[in-house]
């Protein structure tokens, strides 16, 4: 078992990992069929070190704070150790938000360092709030010769020598900043320590091993929660080997599996879900026969492991199913959203462990996850080693509020100390999602308490975020509410938002309004979008600061209109 | 040489295709998320099928906050 308690940070950790192991590949880098990347612990190492004397010539000091806004690729994890290495706070942000959000997050964060992929940087400079920017030091990857970087330097140009200064941080320090909303009025920053980071890796890898030879995929960016953890704290501290593939590509996917030999692999319930109907359609495809003595075969697997997994009789019943996900596959690790029980029966039956796992950055990634034993497909699993799970004032059915307590829970949301007493609460993290425990430990999700939706693709959408593209409507006021928010729902799927409308008196819903509102909802992103409007005729209650009293309006709501008020857009 | 235009006309068409809709049914404003109804990964298959018939490689981030024809073909524009 991985034994982290002799090292105070993830600096640290990863400084043993890369003195310990200095000839096995820790990352590989793919791009379709072209690898870009091989590189061993001590490349790594000779890759990093430049940067994080960059860092330090330009003043880099104990705690502070650089953010990295990059797709899934190695430089990611390159750039974070130098900056872990300075003793930083590393701020990852998404690179799929656009660039005025990703600016307003670089300000709330005060990251004075930035490490930033080249077309997102283009993309930055020509945003509106580019001149507020506060980073002081900007290194951008992969520009290409002769374009302009607004002072930004080049990523590519560090091959400084000179041995850096490592910095030691101690475990209750804040480690990353990691922001587990958009923008909309209130940014949550979560703070996570190296205590809480180290904790996670020792508890998940008690579970799913890593060791010198592993190598797992990683097509998920590494800013998301569950990647930092699994593609790269838990195999760097391990020996593992890291592949980062640089698209999202079905095709792409499957290949990898097979070229790359890949042991783990993490995914949102999306792609999982596109991966079990490429399966289908493959099984469908076979002729008759063939298909009718593979479903025996299947259902002699599903018999031999309904206690425990079974990996070697699985590859001898089902080569071929192995063989394409490259024979060497140990598990899938779902999570971010609801994943259907159906989805996670099917691979279990083929031999592909699928470890359902649920959490969410406060708790520092995962709370709980299946540990197979036995498979589970209904639920999401059990606390993790360490890790306390209880259900707040549990209804009859026994479902009331996740609260979850332990080392790995983040210490605080950044400049918002009432956020964080409201969420945690006597040590316990309010997870505001509704579940039940059954008699063997297992926790079953049933939906949402917070006022919040979760997309297929695992991305937390808050409708506080979203009224900002409906400012400047024609109408008294407005705000945007998760459907199951207003109306609760004991479920996982479906989730819609909802834009409820106050108009001004003698004002009524035109088709040219709703035009307006189909147009600002255009704008958006596709899964941010609101699904129908709800006209309301009384004032919404405001706090003495007039900002909307979210939970008394949809208290209102919520008593004298039914969910079927919606009307569709 | 071709225009935005013609590449857009092309785009439609190769989307109506592959995703078993009427040409008609579409135009270049149209968001084809909601018009097609599909998912990102779904917008990803039609995007290596454009890259087929252009002759071009996309990153996956072309994508990246597009959502209607049109933008889509002047991202491709910009490439041929």
């Amino acid at each position: 078992m991985l034994d982290l308690r002799q090292y105070n940070s993830l600096g640290e950790a990863l400084r043993a990992a890369l003195e310990r192991w200095p000839d096995e590949i820790c990352l590989i880098e793919a791009d379709r069929e072209r690898e870009n990347v091989r590189m061993t612990y001590r490349e790594f190492e000779r890759a990093a070190l430049p940067l994080a004397c960059a860092w330090q010539d330009a003043g880099f000091k104990n705690g502070s704070r650089a953010a990295i806004i990059m797709t899934n690729q190695s430089k990611w994890l390159i750039s974070a150790y130098s900056i872990l290495f300075c003793g930083g706070v590393l701020v990852p942000l998404d690179y799929k938000l656009t660039s005025a959000e990703q600016l307003e997050l670089l300000a709330h964060s005060k990251a004075e360092f930035l490490v930033v992929e080249y077309h997102l940087w283009r993309a930055m400079m020509q945003a509106e709030g580019f001149r507020s920017l506060g980073a002081r030091v900007v290194l951008v990857t992969e520009a290409p010769p002769g374009a302009d970087l607004a002072g930004a330097k080049r990523w590519e140009e560090f091959r400084e020598e000179r041995a850096p200064a490592f910095l030691p941080r101690s475990r209750k320090d804040a480690a990353s900043i990691v922001y587990s909303s958009g923008t909309g009025g209130r940014p949550k920053g979560c703070v996570l320590t190296h205590e809480n980071y180290l904790e996670q890796c020792v508890a998940l890898t008690s579970l799913y091993p890593f060791w010198p030879g592993v190598r797992y995929l990683s097509i998920l960016p590494t800013n998301h929660a569950i990647d930092f953890m699994v593609g790269f704290i838990g195999p760097f501290t391990c020996g593992a080997a890291v592949v980062h593939l640089r698209t999202l590509r079905p095709e792409y996917i499957r290949e990898a599996f097979t070229r790359y030999k890949i042991t783990y692999m993490s995914l949102v319930p999306l792609v999982l879900k596109n991966l079990e109907r490429g399966l289908r359609r493959q099984l469908d495809e076979l002729p008759k026969g063939r298909r009718r003595i593979l479903n025996t075969l299947i259902g002699v697997n599903r018999a031999l492991t309904r206690r425990r997994p079974r990996l070697a009789l699985s590859r001898a019943l089902l080569p071929q199913v192995h063989a394409a996900f490259g024979g060497e596959l140990r598990a899938l690790f779902v999570g971010g959203a609801f994943t259907e029980p159906a989805t996670l029966q099917f691979f279990y039956d083929l031999g592909i462990q699928v470890g359902n796992g649920y959490g969410c950055t406060e708790a520092g990634t995962v709370i709980t996850v299946n540990d197979f034993n036995p498979f589970r497909a209904d639920t999401v699993g059990r606390p993790l080693p360490g890790i306390e799970v209880r259900i707040l004032n549990p209804a009859s059915d026994g479902i009331g509020e996740v609260a979850t307590r332990s080392n790995m829970v983040m210490s605080h949301y950044l400049d918002e100390p009432e956020m964080t007493r409201e969420t945690i609460v006597d040590g316990w993290l309010l997870t505001g999602d509704l579940g039940r425990l059954d008699g063997s430990g297992h926790l079953k999700l049933f939906g949402r308490k917070r006022n919040m939706i979760v997309t297929e693709e695992g991305k937390n959408i808050y409708p506080e975020d979203i009224e900002t593209a409906f400012e400047g409507l024609p109408a008294k006021e407005f705000c945007v509410f998760a459907a199951n928010y207003l109306w609760p729902a004991r479920t996982m799927v479906g989730e819609r938002l909802v834009l409820v409308i106050h108009l001004e008196p003698g004002q009524k819903i035109t088709e040219e309004l709703i035009s307006r509102i189909s147009d600002r909802n255009r704008r958006l992103v596709n899964y941010k979008r609101i699904s129908g409007y709800l006209a309301w005729d009384r004032d919404f209650p405001l706090t003495a600061s007039l900002k909307i009293k979210r939970g008394e309006l949809a208290d209102e709501i919520r008593r004298s209109l039914e969910r079927s008020s919606v009307v569709a857009l | 040489m071709s225009t935005v235009q013609n590449t857009t006309e092309q785009i439609l068409q190769l989307a109506a295709e592959h995703f078993k809709v009427s040409r008609e049914k579409l135009t270049a404003d149209d968001d084809f998320f909601q018009k097609l109804g599909i998912n990102s990964l779904q917008a990803l298959d039609l995007l290596t099928r454009l890259e087929q018939h252009f002759n071009i490689q996309l990153p996956d981030y072309e994508l990246q906050g597009v959502s209607d024809f049109r933008t889509l073909a002047e991202r491709i524009q910009s490439r041929l």
